[in-house]
């Protein structure tokens, strides 16, 4: 029998698969498709202090094996969250979940978190310091090993759960960024947040993205993630959750071996719904099929 | 959920109609779409359901880009998935007695499916089709044989009635409006019907089509909505058109 669980930060997961967030909601939607239950966890979508609609339309583009976007955090604040989207999403997946918290400010990172630190349901805390489709905010802390770890310090200093710092990749060295969120004090690190991109349409000669720029994310990014993962994996010793193009069975291994310990799954859920499903089925096939009996055997296996 | 493509021709300039054969049991009420996966495209792409029955879907779709160029090369035989029952549909009251449907290019599709559900209840419903010239019309047979009204008028009077969808509203005696198209027409339209209530359907550009991506968010007077999931029909009143 293939063994998928792993263990992050002391939250056992029945597998490494978790939905990104921002690609899956609260759930609701995918609740349709199949039972939420067989998945590892899920990052929900980001959420901020005050209720934001986010940036303008078009905020979706295309692009070869894969999609930029700038929906620029769209969320009902987190009181609503609170109030109405954690006790529906309660409902639908009966295990702990990750909070995704995004802000503008170091108090709204600690505010938000506090919060959601507070709820039962919630198993981690993933601290996004690096949405490249807000301006003031977001990326900004996440881009300077100095303010992201300020950010970590603030959060870690009035929550109790495991907190794994969401990294940018629009960085020159995420290892050093890793490093400085660990020393810290951060219990993980997610990464990668999606590239920035931009696509112009050539009959207006205007941008397709109303933002002008979004994020790139899909089977695009996902050599990119890969090498961004290994990286922080050498430059540091707490886990981490990997993300960016996660589409197969055969990418989770991958990303476990350069050193992710779970993964997420984003703009595939937006091409394919039964996406998470799919993988999961087909990971202790895959699985076999390349000698790995147990996952966590082969997080960070990469031979160099 | 797989469908095989049955049929895809040619119906007007650019325009084509494809049907697909396949489990339909999604599909509750005209005016929903389906999303489909083309190979060598990562996202779906949205089309409208002109008609359906249980064994399979008709669409029609103009080719605007790469991906709807490449739907145009899909042969008799060959598989596609599609997401189908998305969006909420036109709702049609008891209350409406004598329904007018708008059309504009490729919004005129859902109309069909729209129209037939009203015959089958025994209401005739008049039916505007707009285009800008006689090469781009399609489908007035198809809606006269359904037994609708119809008026066909285009921009340049190459066809029918010279002006836009807008131009026979006038003279009309309708308690609903329905319509369809790009949304300066449906400001128009809008604007035309005054005070008579009615459902507008929207365009967008969309990420999945089932709202988990916020890609195709929209404020309303009364809430914030995603085209693809409580819309693309909204209500008259409803929109907060852009200023």
């Amino acid at each position: 029998m293939a063994d998928l669980r792993v263990n992050l930060c002391g939250l056992p997961l029945d597998n490494p698969i978790i939905p990104a967030s921002g690609t899956f909601g609260f759930g609701a939607e995918f609740a349709k498709w199949y039972n939420l239950d067989i998945l590892g966890s899920i990052s929900f979508k980001g959420t901020t202090m005050e209720p934001r609609f986010g940036n303008p339309t078009p905020r979706i583009a295309e692009c070869a094996s894969g999609m930029l976007n700038a929906v620029g955090l769209q969320n009902p604040g987190v009181a609503h969250v609170i109030e109405n989207e954690l006790p529906e999403m309660a409902k639908l997946f009966h295990k702990p979940v990750i909070a995704n918290i995004s802000g503008f400010s170091l108090e709204e990172y600690v505010h938000c978190a506090q919060l959601l630190d507070a709820q039962a349901q919630v198993g981690i805390l993933e601290i996004n310091i690096s949405c490249p489709n807000v301006h003031g905010g977001g990326m900004t802390f996440g881009t300077d090993p100095k303010s992201a770890a300020q950010v970590t310090e603030a959060v870690k200093r009035v929550t109790t759960k495991p907190i794994f710092i969401k990294l940018s990749p629009n960085v020159t060295d995420i290892a050093q960024i890793a490093r400085a969120c660990e020393d810290a004090g951060a219990d993980g690190v997610s990464l990668i947040n999606t590239l920035q991109g931009m696509r112009i349409d050539l009959r207006t000669k205007r941008p397709i993205l109303k933002n002008v720029m979004g994020g790139l994310s899909g089977p695009a990014v996902f050599p990119v993630a890969v090498r961004m993962v290994h990286q922080v994996h050498q430059a540091v010793k707490i886990p981490i959750i990997g993300m960016g193009g996660i589409s197969s069975a055969e990418d989770v291994i991958e990303m476990m071996l350069a050193g992710a310990t779970a993964v997420q799954v984003g703009a595939a859920n937006l091409r394919d719904p039964y996406a998470c499903k799919t993988i999961i089925e087909q990971l202790p096939e895959t699985m076999e099929r390349y000698g790995i009996s147990s996952l966590k055997d082969i997080i960070g296996g990469v031979q160099i | 959920m797989q469908f095989l493509v049955e049929q895809n021709e040619k119906i007007a300039r650019d325009v084509y109609r494809m049907r697909l054969s396949g489990d339909t049991s999604a599909i509750a009420r005209p005016g929903q779409f389906v999303n489909l996966m083309l190979d060598g495209f990562y996202l779906r792409r949205p089309i409208s359901v002109c008609d359906w029955d249980a064994q399979g879907i008709t669409i029609i779709y103009k080719v605007v880009g790469k991906g709807t160029a490449a739907m145009a090369h899909y042969q008799k035989g060959q598989a596609l998935d599609l997401l189908t029952g998305l969006g909420n549909g036109y709702n049609l009251k008891k209350e409406i007695k004598s329904p007018l449907l708008v059309g504009g290019g490729v919004g005129v599709p859902p109309l069909y499916g729209l129209a037939k559900e009203w015959i089958k209840r025994g209401i005739v419903p008049t039916v505007i089709l707009g285009f800008n010239a006689q090469d781009e019309v399609f489908y007035e047979q198809e809606f006269l044989a359904l037994g609708a009204k119809v008026i066909v008028c285009t921009a340049d009077g190459s066809y029918g009635l010279k002006g836009f969808a807008t131009t026979p509203m006038q003279g009309l005696d309708y308690d609903y409006l329905f319509a369809c198209g790009p949304e300066p027409m449906l400001r128009a339209v809008d604007k035309a019907s005054g005070d008579i209530p009615g459902q507008l359907s929207f365009e967008s550009r969309m990420g999945c089509g089932f709202g988990a991506c916020m890609g195709c968010s929209c404020q309303t007077l009364t809430m914030n909505k995603r085209i693809c999931l409580e819309g693309p029909v909204m209500r008259k009143g409803e929109i907060l058109w852009p200023t």
